[in-house]
């Protein structure tokens, strides 16, 4: 299953109007950013998405199946989340943590075996967290554990990734190695959607945009129809100027 | 938590399953046979062999197999079971200071319990009366907790509180209604006391289920450690898992409780000894719990019957001893 669909879909965004239902395909090998101001729904979105919240009216279809209809393994294993933020539980080390990737995958009686662990060590590595393998996770730093978010979610193997602002707390290099990342996921043929903050990393790595207003409108489509400058800016209630650089557009907010 | 704050890896944690199990295994022997040797009149350890094998004089024979053997097993049984409930709960709440005990779930079973007892009714009464009231508490708690919005662990934990403190006052006021001549027996029951359990079999028998039970639900409890949302993101179904963690503590709380009254702590030092020991992999951590919590509890009502011998200590006084500055220093780490 890697082909995610949203029909008619409206989020549950508690005391908001209804707004535009959003009705659109991700399709393998798409990278979809989703740009909004705070607030405006883009947690509850991946969320709906995900199956871990009701939405307010249509569905979320995984390969044309109602997700609704789907056991949570089933769709465990189609579909990963990268959370924008997690809570420490009891102490777990960071390859614990990864290794819990691969829990749709095995029954119930089944530990983990050889092969779980070295496709955990290999996500580690990817994720360059490889060298805190024993580490306990609440030693980390915020940059270190969203690697290691990601690393969890590498482990898991789906075929659809939905990322919460994968780039946070990410020093330069490594929201480039994230973004790229993502990118070779959809070069393989799964399909990526996140949520940015940052629109320049949109603007370079994304080839689909869903922009979500505050009144509840939205609209989508190919990257370049989509990054019209007074529609951003009408977006975020904030100027911009533009540039391009190294053959992408730049936005960067004027006082 | 205080070796896993400073980053160090629990000491045992990662060598396997068996190996651990097998040491508490055990341990557990051998305080079942301490327990069975020593006591207001000591059998010596020959005597004790002799009367395992079947031989032996009648005297020690009736002393060991009918006297101390089936204390020594509820003992057993009740301190697995509490010590099961304990981890259970603290997974359910992600909160290492959750416990039956301090949830009320205790609490109810004691009232139900008393209430029986105070109505002069008993033997299988004051059993069902107590389940009756864990699983009130259950629901109170589960129910208020949920209120309009989703659980959150604070506000299941602040629920949890609120209600063992009803309960308390509720037994308070069940001790000051009756009549004098049934007071010591209600005191001593509610400081926790096995010199009134009949047969260790029910409790034993539970414990054994419900650790088999929870066997293949291990890795599904692993994944809940970190939080619903991951769980659920993960393939877990968290709401049924919830209530099946909810009822199973619950069961197991009122089991203990009409085997040996009301006692503290124990679900709450030995999950937590144990995760600084060998980690949090709930497969491992949960038999483990059974293990030395059935230990800790034979070792603690040994201690209860020897202490002012021939005169006997609730158990409760024991573990309380032991488990109050423990909670403190927990509480006082965790910040």
């Amino acid at each position: 299953m890697n082909r995610l669909g949203l029909g008619d879909l409206v989020i549950d965004v508690p005391g908001r109007d209804d707004g535009r239902a959003l009705s659109l395909g991700v399709e393998p090998g798409q990278v979809w950013g989703v740009l909004g101001p705070n607030g405006v729904g883009k947690t509850t979105l991946l969320h709906t998405l995900a199956g871990l919240r009701a939405p307010r009216a249509g569905q979320v279809l995984l390969d044309g199946q109602a997700l609704a209809t789907l056991g949570r393994r089933q769709v465990a294993r189609a579909l990963g989340l990268v959370f924008q933020d997690r809570q420490d539980g009891f102490p777990a080390t960071v390859r614990e943590t990864a290794l819990i990737g691969r829990h749709p995958w095995l029954s119930a009686w089944q530990m983990e075996g050889g092969e779980d662990l070295r496709l955990a060590e290999t996500a580690l590595a990817r994720l360059d967290v490889d060298h805190l393998a024993e580490r306990l996770v609440s030693t980390l730093s915020g940059g270190e554990r969203q690697r290691l978010a990601i690393a969890t979610v590498l482990t898991q193997t789906p075929q659809i990734w939905l990322a919460d602002e994968p780039t946070n707390h990410l020093d330069l290099h490594h929201q480039t190695a994230v973004m790229a990342l993502l990118a070779e996921q959809a070069a393989e043929g799964r399909a990526v959607m996140m949520c940015l903050h940052d629109l320049n990393l949109a603007a370079r790595w994304c080839d689909h945009l869903l922009l979500l207003y505050p009144d509840g409108e939205a609209c989508w489509g190919p990257r370049d129809a989509m990054l019209e400058t007074s529609a951003l800016e009408r977006l975020y209630g904030q100027r911009l100027a533009t540039a391009e650089v190294d053959g992408a557009p730049v936005f960067v907010p004027v006082r | 938590m205080a070796a896993a704050e400073l980053g160090a890896r629990p000491l045992l944690a990662g060598r396997g399953i068996w190996l651990p199990l097998a040491v508490l295994a055990l341990a557990g022997c051998a305080a079942l046979g301490l327990s069975l040797a020593v006591g207001s009149a000591s059998v010596s350890p020959e005597a004790l062999w002799a009367v395992l094998r079947g031989e032996g004089d009648a005297l020690s024979r009736t002393l060991v197999l009918e006297l101390r053997l089936p204390r020594s097993l509820s003992a057993f049984a009740v301190g697995g079971l509490l010590a099961v409930a304990g981890a259970l709960m603290q997974v359910l709440l992600r909160n290492p200071l959750a416990d039956p005990y301090v949830l009320g779930l205790s609490g109810g079973a004691s009232v139900g319990a008393l209430a029986a007892m105070l109505a002069g009714l008993g033997g299988a009464v004051i059993t069902g009366s107590a389940f009756a009231g864990a699983f009130l508490s259950t629901l109170l708690v589960f129910g208020l907790a949920h209120g309009t919005g989703s659980w959150t662990p604070s506000r299941l934990l602040l629920t949890g509180v609120v209600v063992a403190a009803g309960w308390g006052a509720v037994i308070t006021l069940m001790l000051a209604l009756s009549p004098a001549e049934r007071l010591p027996g209600m005191l001593y029951w509610l400081m926790g006391d096995l010199s009134y359990s009949r047969t260790p079999w029910p409790p034993l028998a539970l414990l054994l289920i419900i650790c088999l039970l929870l066997m293949p639900l291990g890795r599904s409890l692993n994944v809940m450690a970190r939080g619903p949302l991951q769980a659920a993101a993960l393939g877990v179904n968290v709401r049924p898992l919830e209530w099946t963690i909810y009822l199973v503590a619950s069961a197991l709380t009122a089991m203990a409780v009409t085997t040996a009254g009301s006692i503290g702590f124990v679900g709450l030092v030995v999950p937590h000894m144990l995760r600084l020991l060998l980690g949090n992999d709930q497969r491992l951590i949960l038999p483990a719990c059974a293990l030395a919590g059935g230990t800790l509890l034979v070792l603690a009502d040994t201690l209860a019957r020897t202490m002012i011998a021939p005169e006997q200590l609730p158990v409760g006084v024991i573990t309380a001893l032991l488990g109050v500055p423990t909670f403190l220093y927990l509480l006082y780490r965790s910040r």
